[in-house]
């Protein structure tokens, strides 16, 4: 080469090719990846207060049945669960209420609360759980979950999801 | 370090002779028409690697084809981008394609002996257009559905073997989940497995005999 500051027409078309494909190959690699890894980064929040009515409308002492049901969407997907529990006002405090879920600990199947012999009983293995939650008999390994309540004007509310019996 | 494993690899597998055969073989003299195939093959690879990664969201089944095209427009991020490419570079594909051919026409270069590129090239532009054709339908929208009917029927008036032709192109009398799901199965695996195979066909009878020069005022 005559001087080292000339460059040749191939090492010229060289760097060129080579630039040219680096530009592309990031202009294309960053969206690629964004778009594979998009859903891993859109998580969303499945927390939320569910308004079940006027406290009024539950009695005292005796559990009442409640539902809701809450729509998930994944992609173009849309599920549509039901959920349910009792409500249990112990007294006329607002913060005297037991929300408890309807779902077996044992294999999720729906409990129903059998007003004789005063107690929950699963339909399916003759779970047994005492109006507070507590298992009386049968194979659940643990009590009813329940919902976190709290009354806003006069309106209850319960926090979905339910969670386990001894947390919260 | 770098150059012991090339040269390792070198030995095995022949980069430099791959070059030489590839990239530093002789040409005739420039002309930008000339480009047009290596631009159909660069196309065929972008819809090759667009279309893989539509497949990531894309559900072929007629309850879902439709949504998943949403999300992927409204809700992916660059989905819009992989989909935009694919659908234009679709429609450039045909068209750079054609006019490859069209050059090859006009400059004569189908003649002996390279008859056989010419047959295999016309057979890839056939499948190109099925490319076309399959990947219509795949949006599931009215337009789509629609132009896949009337495409379909006009299968059907072949004489003789028409009906069977419609029926086995729908995969049964009507444009229904079978058909869309066939014509995914063929847009995504048969058709391009054909086209792959036969562009290293045409690319290794255009290595053996070299790019034809155009002719001059003696030819």
């Amino acid at each position: 080469m005559a001087s080292s500051h000339r460059i040749s027409r191939r090492d010229f078309v060289k760097a060129v090719t080579a630039t040219l494909s680096g530009v592309m190959g990031i202009a294309m690699g960053i969206p690629i990846i964004s778009y594979l890894i998009d859903p891993a980064l859109n998580v969303q929040s499945s927390e939320a207060w569910i308004p079940l009515g006027p406290l009024d409308g539950y009695p005292i002492g005796t559990p009442t049945a409640f539902s809701f049901t809450r729509s998930n969407i994944n992609g173009w997907e849309k599920t549509v669960n039901s959920y349910g529990g009792f409500i249990l006002r112990k007294s006329e405090s607002e913060s005297d209420i037991l929300a408890l879920s309807n779902r077996c600990t044992h294999l999720s199947c729906s409990v129903n609360w059998n007003e004789e012999r005063e107690e929950y009983v699963c339909p399916c293995h003759d779970a047994q759980f005492d109006i507070e939650g507590e298992v009386n008999a049968g194979p659940p390994p643990h009590a009813l979950d329940h919902f976190e309540t709290k009354v806003e004007e006069g309106t209850l509310s319960v926090k979905f999801p339910a969670v386990l019996a001894h947390e919260g | 370090m770098m150059k012991n494993i090339y040269a390792w690899l070198d030995e095995r597998l022949g980069f430099d002779d791959m070059y030489k055969m590839l990239l530093d073989r002789p040409e005739p003299h420039g002309n930008w028409w000339n480009t047009l195939g290596s631009a159909s093959l660069f196309l065929f690879i972008m819809q090759g690697v667009t279309g893989i990664f539509l497949t990531v969201y894309y559900a072929p089944t007629p309850d879902h084809a439709y949504d998943s095209i949403q999300y992927i427009m409204n809700d992916v991020a660059f989905g819009w981008l992989i989909r935009g490419m694919h659908h234009w570079g679709a429609s450039l594909m045909v068209f750079v394609v054609f006019i490859h051919m069209l050059r090859t026409f006009f400059s004569a270069s189908y003649k002996y002996p390279r008859e056989l590129t010419w047959m295999v090239g016309s057979v890839l532009f056939l499948l190109t257009l099925g490319m076309g054709f399959t990947g219509y339908l795949l949006p599931f929208n009215q337009r789509a559905y629609w132009a896949t009917v009337v495409a379909t029927n006009i299968g059907g008036v072949v004489p003789g073997i028409g009906p069977f032709i419609l029926r086995a192109l729908r995969g049964g009398t009507d444009v229904s989940a079978l058909t869309l799901s066939r014509f995914f199965s063929a847009h995504i695996w048969m058709l391009p497995a054909a086209l792959a195979g036969l562009i290293g066909l045409h690319l290794y009878l255009i290595m053996r005999h070299g790019e034809s020069a155009y002719p001059d005022q003696d030819d």
